[in-house]
């Protein structure tokens, strides 16, 4: 008699970590099954032609001046917030780690972290895209820089918050063996301390990278995108994600294979460069343990 | 010889370098202050923005805006009310589906799988929150909805049978519809729930866990009846995490919801979504039309702005809770 709620208990234990397991297993089948699905369908249309034709050609093209707009926007995003982002970042550890402001905008900066996307998108259409139009009569309205700015709206919020956690990694004696030589503490802060989380930041840009080079809805109503080559950052700009959103939406499979191969290749550099990131981490980790 | 120390820094040198020094450290905290300001600036800025731009449907509404279900661009009437119903189920589903999984997924990580294996699992599961969601949608679209399409039949003739919940279940098999986009919302939140979860669980002290083994509990009472407990909050915080993930996702589930302003009771029946309307007509809207789907993106904006302000406060008592110890 005595053994019947044992049992029980047991069953329970056992039922609870098999659903565990199996969790586990759909997680990683739903991971494999769209990295198979991924690869499998991209790399029919991956070829040399996906880098050095246009989209204009349509199923006879490729991703050319997608590419090259994904990377200028790419660039540039990261231009602009990755200053700004180490810089508010090191303002957080290193000046206001307690004070009321630094936890107010730390706390925000996990909001903003999780913001909707395509809102940050909106936001740049309604103070760039915009008033650009009016200003130029029309001449200049979706662009580059746009595209590149609601980019930079993603990505800095993640460059914030690794700075902020890096620095704090730094071993505060370091900082005051520094300061008490009478060094000033800006230099402190920029000789010193960065140089010392140097591999924590470009982890932090790494991963700002791999977050906004997958974005596709804030740059809809942003860069538009284009179907011809173009360099100059005021114009509508190409870029990957958008391009294969269109290629999805339309009926003609043969543009779905190249929108495949698009996604085949964001999927790559994505992948790619989280994995680095963590190598990076890791042994930046082990240094300071 | 002179030595360096036959010139000794005069007094007017000392002062001007520390007064040099006392400037540039004011403007290096200035300027690190901007910059930091700029978030602030950022998030207030859509908010601004975003209201701004909808302005005109906004006063010319108000709340009519949030109760009316038609979606007219043709008579310039717009009511939010079928993208808020879209958007709020499909995120339900995805919740419903996503935080067993994830409860199930840091279990097996914090207290079942040998050692070797977690880091690569871990690393694994994170990966899936660092896929493109444009690519969740193609997923969707092409493979994804097929694949619900023929199970849809076999669904609506089983659960669509009982009482209560039949209605649920009930519809065409389409493949596309609410009750995909919620499973391909859940897998995409499902790596940020079960992240969070592993992280708290693991603060747990090993003490506790320790006394309760040592009274006879199995593995599944500890992780009920003690780390649960111990971390409430926090997994709470986490679950709107995935929640606040949820309602803004945009590519994923443009592409497999259907884009209809029908609302039906049916989880198989095509819908909209907040983020999905924006991304659909945005590029084709003016004038009024295009005023309201910016006000969709004000409301976006709002609502997740307080789930995610609740997830972080949630967050933040166990890590206070922490510090304490």
């Amino acid at each position: 008699m005595t053994r019947t709620p044992y049992l029980r208990r047991r069953l329970t234990n056992l039922v609870a970590l098999g659903f565990a397991g199996l969790a586990t297993a759909l997680g990683l089948a739903f991971l494999g099954w769209i990295l198979w699905v991924t690869l499998s369908n991209g790399i029919s249309a991956f070829g040399p032609r996906l880098f050095t034709r246009i989209t204009a050609y349509a199923d006879q093209g490729g991703l050319a001046n997608a590419i090259v707009g994904s990377l200028i926007m790419d660039a540039l995003a990261l231009a602009v917030c990755a200053p700004i982002g180490v810089l508010a970042g090191t303002f957080l550890a290193e000046y206001a780690n307690r004070s009321r402001l630094g936890t107010t905008i730390r706390f925000l900066n996990d909001i903003l972290l999780s913001a909707p996307s395509i809102v940050l998108g909106l936001f740049v259409y309604v103070i760039v895209v915009l008033p650009m139009s009016r200003l130029t009569n029309g001449a200049v309205s979706f662009s580059g820089v746009a595209g590149a700015l609601a980019l930079a709206l993603i990505g800095l919020p993640v460059i914030v918050r690794t700075t902020d956690e890096m620095l704090k990694l730094v071993p505060s004696t370091l900082r005051e063996a520094a300061l008490s030589l009478g060094i000033p503490q800006w230099k402190v802060t920029v000789q010193i301390l960065m140089r010392a989380s140097t591999s924590g930041i470009v982890t932090g840009v790494l991963l700002a990278l791999a977050r906004l080079a997958g974005e596709t809805a804030p740059l809809l109503f942003t860069a538009f995108g284009n179907n011809y080559m173009v360099l100059n950052p005021l114009d509508k700009m190409a870029s990957v994600p958008v391009a294969i959103y269109q290629y999805t939406n339309d009926p003609d499979p043969a543009l779905h294979a190249i929108a495949w191969a698009g996604a085949l290749l964001i999927a790559l550099a994505v992948l790619a460069t989280s994995l680095v990131t963590r190598l990076l981490f890791s042994s930046h980790k082990v240094r300071h343990d | 010889m002179s030595s360096r120390f036959d010139n000794p820094p005069t007094v007017a040198t000392t002062d001007y370098r520390s007064r040099r020094d006392a400037r540039h450290d004011t403007w290096f905290r200035r300027l690190l202050k901007t910059c930091a300001l700029l978030v602030l600036a950022a998030l207030l800025g859509a908010a601004l923005a975003t209201f701004w731009g909808g302005r005109e449907v906004l006063f010319h509404d108000g709340f009519r805006f949030l109760t009316n279900d038609t979606w007219n661009p043709v008579a310039d009437d717009y009511g939010a009310l079928a993208p808020i119903y879209g958007t709020l189920v499909t995120s339900s589903i995805a919740l419903l589906l996503a935080v067993p999984v994830s409860f199930g997924i840091a279990l097996f990580l914090t207290e079942l799988a040998p050692h070797w294996l977690r880091a690569p699992v871990a690393t694994a599961i994170d990966l899936l929150a660092s896929i493109p969601s444009i690519i969740y949608g193609m997923w969707g679209l092409f493979v994804f909805v097929p694949f619900m399409a023929s199970i849809e039949p076999a669904l609506s003739a089983s659960l669509g049978r009982l009482p209560l919940v039949g209605g649920l279940f009930d519809g065409p098999p389409l493949g596309l519809g609410l009750l995909t986009s919620g499973i391909v919302l859940a897998v995409m939140i499902l790596p940020f729930i079960a992240a969070v979860m592993r992280e708290v669980f693991q603060t747990v002290p090993v003490r506790l866990k320790e006394s309760a083994y040592a009274l006879g509990s199995t593995t599944w009472e500890v992780m009920w009846h003690i780390v649960l407990p111990y971390t409430r909050s926090a997994v709470i915080g986490g679950v709107f995490l995935g929640l606040g993930r949820a309602l803004g996702e945009t590519m994923a589930v443009t592409f497999v919801l259907g884009n209809s302003y029908l609302i039906t009771g049916s989880l198989l029946m095509p819908g909209t979504s907040i983020s999905s309307s924006i991304a659909n007509e945005f590029n084709e809207a003016v004038g009024m039309h295009r005023s309201a789907l910016i006000a969709l993106g004000f409301l976006l904006f709002v609502v997740t702005f307080v789930v995610l302000l609740i997830a972080r406060l949630m967050l933040r008592q166990l890590a206070r809770r922490e510090g304490e110890r």
